[in-house]
């Protein structure tokens, strides 16, 4: 796999919400505008990127048995940092983030990447994996924040768009028009890759758990045709 | 006492964890396929919730506080979950093996379930009293227990239906979180006119 590849793998392929279905909560709760879902996915992306090299650099070091409690106090860490930088440099933000900020400790896609790529790879790889996801994750945040914001508050990044913002549909901000949102966008993302065989309903193999409960309590794997 | 109901009854109804604040959408999707994992395993969350606020709480007001490292939150209350989760297990393990039987299984699965930490850190945010934090607690977990059960049997009745091929699976089971969603939004305004 080349670098461009294992960039880009992130954005498409292995789309972190879209396709393996992880991170569902930081994404249905920060994308009701723009602006939130840009930091949202900039602070996932600084931790991201963060952890997958340090645990890369520490791969040999960490005991297999211990590697999950090790990942959660790095990741924490870093959480802690950005959590301290954000409150520092950009308030308004902190305040539109609010408790999902801290809570970018327990997103999956972080603890996921840690497991599937960062400690079976070089640094250099799993930076660029970590960039890739990142702008997957943030890319896919910000289609929903645009979506969502367009069409429920009649504006794009807080400027106004002419004939939408006196004809709003603000169901779409609140939380049931997060989910519908989210549920349309899977369903095209299936349209379009209908003909690869896509049987996993819910990503299991990035879930920290996944060697405990083999996919008999969650994401019990489903076969859809 | 008044507050304590209205504590309550918002954190079941209006602010409920899935349906309005995001929080444990991965076990809502994931478990609620089946109503006795669903009962399961909302049932291992509210036990986590409740053991969880009972020693972060402390933690977070005197220990951090009074020393200035209010900072060190999210390190350590992840940390603490960690382990009390894996201490509740052992100690289930040994004393109370029918518990175990029917919670044990479900456990692992939610020490990184941001439901857990969601409620200990907006216990602290909130600014609530020791009780009032449990009281939180309780409710939350309630409420994700009925979302859970409620949700199990829309999921069930969404097996036979006839739908769209690229909508099957999981976006049908997101529009119809999104139709529960709603249906409690009209829980709005009640709790606080009810003792108005």
């Amino acid at each position: 796999m080349t670098k461009l590849q294992n960039f880009t793998k992130g954005i498409i392929k292995e789309n972190p919400v879209l396709v393996l279905v992880l991170g569902t909560c930081p994404t249905l709760a920060t994308s009701t505008n723009v602006m939130s879902a840009l930091g949202m996915g900039a602070a996932t992306t600084i931790v991201l990127l963060c952890s997958n090299v340090v645990i890369s650099a520490l791969r040999k070091t960490i005991p297999d048995k211990v590697r999950i409690p090790c990942f959660i106090v790095l990741i924490a860490g870093f959480v802690t940092m950005v959590q301290m930088l954000v409150k520092a440099f950009s308030p308004a933000l902190d305040e539109a983030l609010g408790i999902y900020l801290p809570l970018i400790v327990v997103n999956c896609i972080i603890l996921g990447r840690a497991e599937m790529f960062a400690q079976k790879n070089s640094i250099v790889d799993s930076a660029i994996d970590g960039l890739g996801m990142g702008a997957g994750f943030t890319l896919t945040l910000v289609m929903m924040g645009t979506i969502r914001e367009v069409f429920g508050n009649g504006t794009w990044l807080g400027f106004p768009i002419p004939v939408l913002s006196d004809n709003n549909i603000s169901i779409l901000t609140m939380a049931p028009g997060g989910f519908f949102v989210f549920g349309l966008l899977i369903a095209v993302v299936n349209k379009f890759s209908q003909n690869k065989p896509k049987k996993r309903e819910f990503g299991c193999e990035g879930c920290p758990s996944a060697d405990i409960c083999h996919g008999k309590n969650c994401g019990e794997v489903e076969a859809d045709d | 006492m008044t507050k304590l109901i209205i504590i309550l009854l918002s954190a079941v109804f209006i602010n409920n964890y899935i349906l309005s604040r995001f929080l444990g959408i991965c076990p809502f999707l994931g478990v609620s396929k089946k109503l006795d994992s669903a009962t399961g395993m909302s049932l291992a969350v509210i036990f986590v919730m409740l053991i969880a606020t009972a020693v972060t709480w402390p933690i977070q007001m005197f220990l951090l506080n009074p020393n200035g490292l209010g900072y060190l939150q999210t390190i350590i209350f992840i940390l603490v979950i960690a382990a009390l989760v894996q201490l509740v297990e052992i100690v289930l393990k040994r004393y109370i093996p029918a518990l175990h039987k029917s919670l044990g299984v479900y456990l692992p699965l939610i020490t990184t379930n941001c439901a857990i930490l969601g409620v200990t850190i907006l216990n602290i945010d909130e600014g609530y009293t020791f009780v009032e934090a449990m009281v939180n607690s309780l409710g939350s977990g309630l409420g994700f227990m009925l979302a859970m059960i409620m949700f199990s049997g829309v999921r069930s009745k969404l097996e036979g239906a006839d739908i769209p091929k690229s909508f099957k699976g999981l976006p049908i089971t997101l529009v119809a979180a999104s139709v529960t969603s709603l249906s409690f939004m009209g829980f709005g305004g009640i709790i606080e006119n009810l003792f108005a």
